[in-house]
């Protein structure tokens, strides 16, 4: 683990020993250092003191030449242990005498050193003048002594020193240990409650206060910005179950609506199914109708024409006037059904969506009618250029229908006019045809469009009462609206949406 | 005028004594056969075991559409069907005028489509036209069995 990663409580432990253990070791080397200084100087001074009793008491000796004397002087250094060598030089440089007596003269140096006391080769040297006060040098002394007194100091103190450092830094860890729980502990406490919030995702819990330094400011801050993510987290919390609300209910309403779609469809389905199944009725009958319906017809027609042929000489008039009303109205019936088939054939026709030119078509019409009654003269007033989307096949039959309807009923007029147009109602447009003829009562204007209404005779005008029937039926299976206006002998306008 | 015979597929007996008098009226002497149905049509066309029939093919079938057992569309498949009648003139004479008869008429090969008027005089003049054009204008194909 490197230094980096060791948790913040030994890391401030380490600090705080690792300052202590340098001030202390500084300190210590200070204070042998000192010891041993001092106790060098001590030394040196006790080894002069010595050595100028001695000289003082050697003067005699050297001056009278007494070597048993010297000896005896130089041997009341077995008091001074340290003392391990010792020796008296005369006035020419000759050694005197030695201490202790037994000490190989080669151990000495032949001619007295320097005077002065120093420490040369792990010993303390001394060489010490004799002489009376005040007058010339009688000889040298010299004194060697161990050092042993030195290092027993030097290891003392730093024995001494060692065991403060030690207790000093016992003493430190244990304050360390408690002290830097100043600063570890909310530091901890701050990365507890941290953690505890990321495992746990509880913006709820705060990191305790312990103090009001820059980790109580920080611990502050913290805890500020926990409640501020903890009102975050709540109102998000209530968007999100709001939205949960609108989702389920828009999922509720959504399954409803599909619900009610579903009905619906199948409701539709029914009646689609129905409407098919009706129409397939109406397609039978239709073709029934067009087969079986005009044959009996046909038999009343041509036997009644048989009679009229063959018997005429055994009829009377009355007789064969019946026989004409009887082919009158076969044939009458003939129309009438095949008019039948027409509207049916409206009902059920395929409706193909295209463009179509509503006055191209009514001039078409409007020719063919001239052509085929040419004693006619009427005057057509045809709007150009009224487009319109729808089936083309089923426009032309409604629009061929009021047209005729038009060129029927104008027929006793004596200016007869036409009028195809277009106007706006309520802001939708309205196509319209207009003529001058019979016209109609408004009383019965709801009966115009019913099959077989009618509201003139046949005497009167020709017709079967489908025609207008099978306009409406064309313009309610394009989605518009049929309705006419008119008055007696004023002239009908028929109007129709698509 | 081609001395060939007529073959009326009419069930209708009716419709056979009119179209038989508007024919005669018109002139037209021709021999009229009649099949009250389907049937008795393609028994006659082709005898009653699918051999062969009347000796002589009529000149021009005139068919009824609406025939009890089978009706008219099938006969006119059988007859553009069979190899020695592919080619003989066949008019569909019938009461509807509806448009699906008549493209299923066309498109099974009739040669012609007549809708039957309800009035007897119109149907008259509708039967002289056909005797007239069939009988007399028209150049049919030689009959394979005259080859």
């Amino acid at each position: 683990m490197s230094l980096r990663d060791w948790p913040i409580k030994q890391k401030l432990t380490a600090m705080l020993l690792l300052i202590s253990g340098l001030v202390l070791l500084l300190t210590s080397a200070a204070f042998v250092t000192y010891q041993v200084v001092a106790f060098r100087q001590t030394t040196l001074k006790n080894l002069s003191t010595l050595g100028r009793v001695i000289a003082a008491n050697s003067t005699a000796s050297l001056a009278f030449a007494n070597q048993a004397d010297a000896r005896e002087i130089l041997s009341a250094l077995k008091a001074e242990p340290h003392v391990v060598a010792a020796a008296l030089y005369d006035k020419d440089g000759r050694l005197f005498s030695r201490y202790p007596a037994d000490l190989p003269r080669d151990s000495l140096s032949a001619a007295p050193a320097r005077d002065g006391y120093r420490f040369e080769q792990g010993h303390v040297i001394g060489v010490e003048p004799v002489a009376e006060v005040g007058n010339a040098r009688l000889g040298t002394l010299y004194l060697k002594s161990d050092m042993k007194a030195v290092s027993r100091t030097l290891w003392l103190s730093a024995g001494i020193a060692a065991g403060v450092m030690g207790i000093s830094l016992l003493a430190a860890y244990l304050l360390a240990a408690v002290l830097q729980g100043w600063i570890s502990q909310p530091v901890l406490a701050l990365a507890e409650t941290a953690t505890a919030i990321s495992t746990r995702q509880d913006y709820s819990v705060r990191a305790p206060k312990l103090g009001e330094d820059e980790l109580g400011v920080l611990t502050d801050a913290f805890n500020q910005m926990l409640a501020r993510i903890e009102d975050q987290n709540r109102a998000l919390k209530q968007s999100e179950e709001q939205l949960r609300r609108y989702a389920t209910e828009l999922e509720h309403r959504v399954a409803e609506r599909t619900h009610e779609l579903e009905e619906r469809n199948e409701a539709l389905r029914r009646n689609a199914a129905e409407l098919t199944a009706s129409n397939t009725e109406l397609d039978a009958f239709a073709y029934s109708v067009s087969h079986d319906l005009r044959a009996p017809l046909r038999s009343i027609d041509g036997f009644s024409q048989v009679l009229l042929e063959d018997y005429a000489a055994r009829l009377d008039e009355a007789g064969r006037d019946s026989l004409q009303r009887v082919r009158a109205a076969t044939q009458r019936m003939g129309t009438l059904i095949d008019d039948l088939l027409k509207l049916a054939r409206v009902t059920r026709a395929e409706m193909r969506t295209e463009a179509v030119d509503l006055s191209d078509m009514a001039r078409d019409i409007a020719a063919e009618l001239q052509r085929t009654t040419p004693t006619r003269q009427v005057e057509f007033a045809i709007a150009p250029g009224l487009g319109t989307r729808g089936d083309p096949r089923l426009l032309r039959v409604a629009l061929d229908n009021l047209l005729r309807n038009s060129w029927k009923y104008t027929a006793k007029q004596a200016q007869p006019r036409i009028e195809f147009g277009s106007i706006q109602v309520n802001g939708t447009r309205a196509f319209m045809v207009r003529d001058n003829g019979a016209g109609f009562d408004m009383k019965y204007a709801d009966k115009l469009f019913g099959v077989f209404q009618r509201l003139h005779s046949v005497a009167e005008f020709e017709g079967t009462g489908v025609g207008l029937a099978t306009v409406r039926r064309i313009i309610s299976r394009h989605g518009g609206r049929i309705w006419a206006e008119g008055a007696v002998d004023q002239g009908a306008t028929f109007y129709f949406t698509l | 005028m081609n001395p060939g015979k007529i073959l009326l597929v009419e069930d209708n007996p009716d419709d056979v004594a009119l179209t038989i008098r508007a024919l005669k009226s018109h002139n037209i002497t021709n021999d009229v056969i009649v099949a009250q149905d389907g049937v008795q049509a393609l028994e006659y066309l082709f005898g009653p075991d699918g051999g062969p029939g009347a000796d002589e093919l009529p000149a021009v079938i005139l068919l009824d559409l609406k025939l009890p057992k089978v009706n008219g569309m099938q006969v006119l498949q059988r007859i553009r069907a069979d190899e020695r009648t592919r080619l003989l003139p066949v008019v569909i004479l019938t009461s509807s005028d509806e448009e699906r008869d008549v493209i299923e008429g066309y498109s099974l090969g009739a040669n012609s489509y007549v809708r039957k008027p309800v009035d007897f005089v119109e149907f008259t003049e509708a039967a002289k036209q056909l005797g007239l054009y069939w009988l007399l204008m028209n150049r049919a194909a030689p009959t394979p069995r005259k080859l």
